[in-house]
């Protein structure tokens, strides 16, 4: 049963993507035309109250439902990886308008065709996995 | 309840997700989507052939419940949620689209052209969605998290590095988008 928690959050996640249309390639595109408001709307709006409720959590040192402290770990100090990394995620992320999140809300939506991005994402995470010695972090 | 029917302003879904980044920190774990692809790797038996993917990836569960729950919202907003899922996007984009041989612009969720199952039979949009994973699965990995672990939780917790990604993020989608779109389509 301490399972179920996810579970239900992960509906609430699916059914926002699908409903908000962040998880359709065309509002991705559209996106990266800057030709419309939406996906900015959703993101700043994510980040406004995000920024806010995270400064809150560490302001008055909140703790989780089992009682422990929320703990934000903080990013490794690097530019390469996050820029290389981050444009080649960009690419992927406008060719395929999906980032992985949607991936999941657009198989249980029925499009059969994801699962062949999914496949390449998996690909994709090992061959990082297996080249990440030889890249620059 | 009509709304409910309709596609979601961003002005409710933001807010929805800024929700399910807290409620996943009050559960004690992250929100990041990207890192469930490094897990599928390692149940998959990649932990023999690269050291990155030995770990236990038991304690990565409760994220694939995530993953199946994504699933199950994506099957309830579609087939319960909604009566007309076409995506309304702007007309100049439509017309830009059609140009590059979209014709379902502004007609379906996602473009038939690549989607639509019996485009599976065409070589080139399976090989366009295939690189698309691949580089989704590959950039975010390198780069630490994709849109959630980092546009949303890093810039949230004012992570330079997630800064960085997220340019990163931006400079890949207009490069594709303006400069190889004309290409590839």
């Amino acid at each position: 049963m301490k399972y179920l928690k996810f579970l239900i959050i992960g509906i609430i996640f699916g059914i926002v993507m699908f409903k908000s249309e962040a998880a359709s390639w065309f509002r991705i595109y559209e996106m990266f035309q800057f030709q419309s408001f939406h996906m900015y709307g959703i993101m700043g709006s994510a980040l406004t109250l995000g920024v806010l409720g995270t400064w809150l959590i560490k302001k008055y040192k909140l703790k989780s439902i089992d009682g422990e402290p929320i703990k934000f770990t903080p990013k490794n100090k690097s530019f390469s990886r996050y820029m290389y990394g981050g444009i080649l995620f960009g690419l992927g992320w406008a060719l395929a308008g999906s980032c992985p999140g949607p991936i999941y809300t657009l198989i249980g939506a029925g499009y059969i065709s994801i699962l062949v991005v999914l496949v390449g994402a998996l690909v994709g995470t090992f061959l990082y996995g297996l080249l990440r010695e030889k890249l620059p972090h | 309840m009509e709304w409910i029917l309709e596609p979601w302003p961003w002005y409710v879904a933001g807010p929805l997700i800024a929700g399910i980044m807290f409620l996943l920190l009050f559960g004690g774990r992250t929100f990041g989507m990207s890192s469930n692809l490094r897990t599928m790797c390692t149940i998959g038996g990649a932990g023999k052939k690269a050291d990155f993917f030995a770990f236990d990836w038991k304690a990565q569960r409760w994220n694939l419940v995530v993953v199946a729950g994504a699933i199950l919202g994506g099957f309830i907003a579609a087939n319960f949620l909604s009566t007309d899922i076409s995506v309304e996007i702007n007309p100049d984009t439509v017309t830009t689209l059609e140009n590059l041989g979209f014709a379902s612009a502004g007609e379906a969720y996602l473009p038939n052209e690549l989607f639509a199952t019996n485009a599976l039979t065409d070589p080139k949009s399976l090989v366009i969605l295939l690189i698309g994973g691949l580089l989704i699965g590959f950039g975010a990995r390198y780069a630490g998290g994709c849109t959630s672990g980092h546009a949303i939780s890093g810039l949230s917790n004012l992570q330079l590095p997630s800064l960085i990604a997220v340019v990163g993020f931006f400079v890949g989608g207009l490069v594709m988008v303006h400069l190889l779109f004309p290409l590839i389509f």
